[in-house]
């Protein structure tokens, strides 16, 4: 089925497959209402992609705004628990706002302008896109509103109020599983209704065409530096790429690097939860069979009525039960391995990086991580000197705004919620409600 | 594409209407909800008190066509232990108790777990007329179009405000049964006025020659009926009912739906 699969000199290119399908995966499985927002969308992409003043555009914002290109960083001390190989981490963590996310929604944000459009809206689980969002829609003078999982909201209060900081309006959303899925599924309400206006940043590599590859062509930088700089720092290429995946933003930007270097193993790290074997995860690929949800054909977390299951995972980034279609498209054939990392893996690598490195990773990142550390494990066997290895792990995110979920995960937090040996209260706002505009406040009781 | 024209029952059901002197009056509600008996109880009630055409919804996880009252009702179905195979007997209920044609209306996702063979299959089995698919489009549609003209289903699919010539064309020749213009960009849901844009979305579908056109979104009112039959085949309403079942269960569904039907003699066009 696959020219890649066969290989030899007439195999082709994986890294810019341009949808709607990546084999039988993507589409269009979106109603009518927004068929023509999405052939406008398509139409004004394909027009930028081509033309060099928005090239520009992108690529100053990303140097002198985001601060790219993101160093690769070598991690001496953390390689020695991952069989001695050499692992470098891609610091996407040192972008503007602290994650990869800002790639997609500069360039979103670009989109809509050139379309017209002066207002965003955008979805967010761990708060790392609204966030970014935010951020570009304030860069750009655009009103923007964000649609997060009530649960999430409560997960990642620091971040809604970041949003808020920005300008933006953060809207509880209470459907369903009260996460990444029913926001989307009311920002999706919200676009039909105010699409003349209104532009949608989906932040992930899913949903319907042209999203899955515009989303990856706004990440494909993360590959292209990486690729550069482990060439430039060590003379060749990567034996493994790592990346964690949620819908698989990050991870179809760092593979786009190496997809079509036949020597490079490539490997996505899925939320695995409490164990795929209780059923609570968020291991799309690993347990989900294809379907569609949010406009494309992808594997899908179902039952058997087709309705889709609530995942569930430490990071509130990862927590959805659907994945990228290319994602899927690339499991098939078997060019990407994806597997499942538990919270407690993940947990595991997330505490090892702050102590053998210096760096604290979002929840997210360290699923990657974890991974990157059976990857090198599993490379080192029977290798006489592991150091000729060379694992590369996209670090996507920084860790800031886990830093009560980690502390709670590590026992560091008292019955009231108070960081050990301090009145250092990390669920009650000290000095609520002093100040007039204590947004927050009103959004949770909205909630009650 | 369009074999059988006279094999569907939902466009014999909008003729019918047609020949007695009105247009055709079409009833949305949930599947399951509030429990599987009274869904029955309540359709069979919509089509004994004028409906035409009843469109059963399957109640599905992720509705984002859906605004918050079916919203909330079809969660509540799915919390009350409705299974998509319930649809069948839900249909077959219907189609034994009235003249009504039975449409389903579904989200793609469930057609495509269970099969879209054996969906359409058991479907044409129980006495359905066919699907209204809110988020499958013609381009998308290559399996469904095999399996309905397998089965001899009809395929009601939507245009929009936002449909272009060529997309309303398009559509309108993959369409068996009748085209549902969608009269607003927005979701389901009452609104106090039909927007204006509907319309448009129907002398459009028209222009490109589509027998019928039935209008939904937003239609609560036998106002709305009067002002749609005007210049549309058929009118559907859908959460002014579903909130009617959860008020006062299946009594006001039927005082509702006679209330809407009449709507059409509100036109003078007579009974």
């Amino acid at each position: 089925m696959d020219a890649f699969l066969a290989g030899g000199a007439g195999a082709r290119s994986l890294r810019h497959a341009p949808g709607p399908y990546f084999g039988s995966y993507g589409g269009r499985w979106m109603p009518e209402s927004l068929i023509a927002a999405l052939d406008e969308l398509e139409d004004t992409f394909e027009k930028a992609k081509a033309d060099p003043e928005f090239l520009a555009e992108i690529a100053e914002l990303n140097k002198n705004y985001s601060g790219r290109p993101s160093l690769l960083t070598e991690a001496k001390r953390f390689a020695g628990h991952a069989g001695g190989v050499r692992i470098f981490l891609k610091r996407e963590d040192l972008n503007h706002t602290g994650s990869h996310k800002i790639n997609n929604v500069l360039g979103q944000a670009l989109l809509a302008r050139r379309m017209g459009k002066t207002r965003l809206i955008a979805e967010t689980g761990a708060g790392q896109h609204g966030v970014a969002s935010a951020t570009a829609a304030a860069l750009l003078g655009m009103e923007c509103v964000v649609y997060m999982g009530a649960e999430d909201c409560r997960r990642q209060a620091l971040n809604v109020a970041r949003m808020q900081l920005l300008g933006a309006t953060v809207v509880p959303v209470t459907n369903g599983s009260q996460t990444l899925k029913d926001a989307i599924n009311d920002a999706l309400r919200d676009w039909v209704a105010n699409v003349d206006t209104t532009h949608y940043v989906l932040g992930t590599a899913a949903g319907a065409h042209p999203f899955p590859a515009m989303v990856r062509f706004f990440h494909e930088v993360i590959g292209e530096e990486a690729r550069e700089q482990i060439l430039a720092q060590t003379g060749r290429l990567p034996d493994a790429v790592c990346a964690c995946i949620g819908g698989g933003s990050n991870a179809i930007g760092i593979f786009h690097g190496f997809l079509d270097d036949a020597s490079v193993q490539i490997f996505g790290f899925e939320a695995g939860g409490d164990g795929v074997e209780t059923g609570r995860h968020a291991a799309t690929i690993t347990l989900g069979r294809p379907g569609v949800l949010h406009g494309a054909r992808s594997y899908l977390m179902q039952d058997e009525d087709g309705q889709t299951i609530e995942s569930h995972s430490i990071s509130a980034g990862l927590d959805y039960p659907g994945v990228g279609p290319e994602h899927s498209y690339l499991h098939d054939i078997g060019r990407v391995t994806y597997e499942p990392i538990t919270d407690a893996e993940a947990m595991d690598a997330f505490r090892l990086l702050c102590r053998t490195e210096g760096i604290i990773p979002a929840i997210e990142s360290s699923h990657a991580l974890a991974g990157a550390i059976k990857v090198g494990r599993r490379l080192a066997e029977g290798v006489g000197d592991p150091r000729e290895l060379i694992v590369i792990v996209n670090l996507s995110g920084r860790g800031d705004k886990d830093v009560e979920t980690a502390a709670d995960w590590f026992g560091m937090l008292d019955e009231d919620g108070n960081v050990r040996g301090t009145t250092l209260s990390t669920r009650t706002a000290k000095g609520a409600g002093t100040r007039p505009s204590a947004q927050y406040a009103q959004t949770e009781e909205t909630q009650a | 594409m369009r074999v059988n024209e006279t094999a569907s029952k939902s466009a014999a059901a909008v003729e019918r209407a047609r020949a007695a002197g009105r247009k055709a009056l079409i009833a949305y509600l949930p599947a399951g909800y509030p429990d599987k008996q009274t869904s029955i109880d309540a359709a069979i009630a919509a089509a004994r008190n004028g409906a035409d055409i009843i469109e059963i919804g399957i109640p599905y996880s992720d509705p984002v066509m859906d605004g918050a009252v079916i919203q909330a009702a079809t969660t509540q179905a799915l919390a009350n232990g409705f299974h998509v195979a319930d649809v069948f007997d839900i249909v077959a209920a219907v189609t034994t108790a009235t003249d009504a044609a039975v449409l389903v209306m579904t989200y793609w996702n469930p057609v495509l777990r269970m099969g879209v063979d054996d969906f359409s299959r058991r479907l044409a089995g129980a006495g359905g007329a066919g699907l209204i698919t809110p988020d499958l489009i013609p381009d998308e549609a290559a399996e469904w179009f095999a399996a309905s003209d397998k089965y001899g289903l009809d395929r009601v699919f939507l245009v929009a405000p936002s449909s272009t010539p060529e997309r309303v064309a398009m559509t309108v020749e993959a369409t068996r049964g009748f085209v549902y213009a969608v009269s607003i960009m927005g979701v389901t849901g009452a609104r106090a006025k039909v927007s204006s844009a509907a319309e448009a979305v129907v002398a459009a579908a028209h222009a490109a020659a589509a027998p019928r056109v039935c209008v939904g979104l937003g239609v609560s009112r036998p106002e709305h009926v009067r002002e749609i039959a005007a210049y549309a085949d058929g009118v559907i309403v859908g959460t002014a009912l579903v909130a009617a079942l959860r008020d006062g269960g299946v009594p006001a569904v039927g005082a509702l739906t006679a209330e809407l039907a009449g709507g059409f003699d509100q036109v003078g066009a007579g009974r």
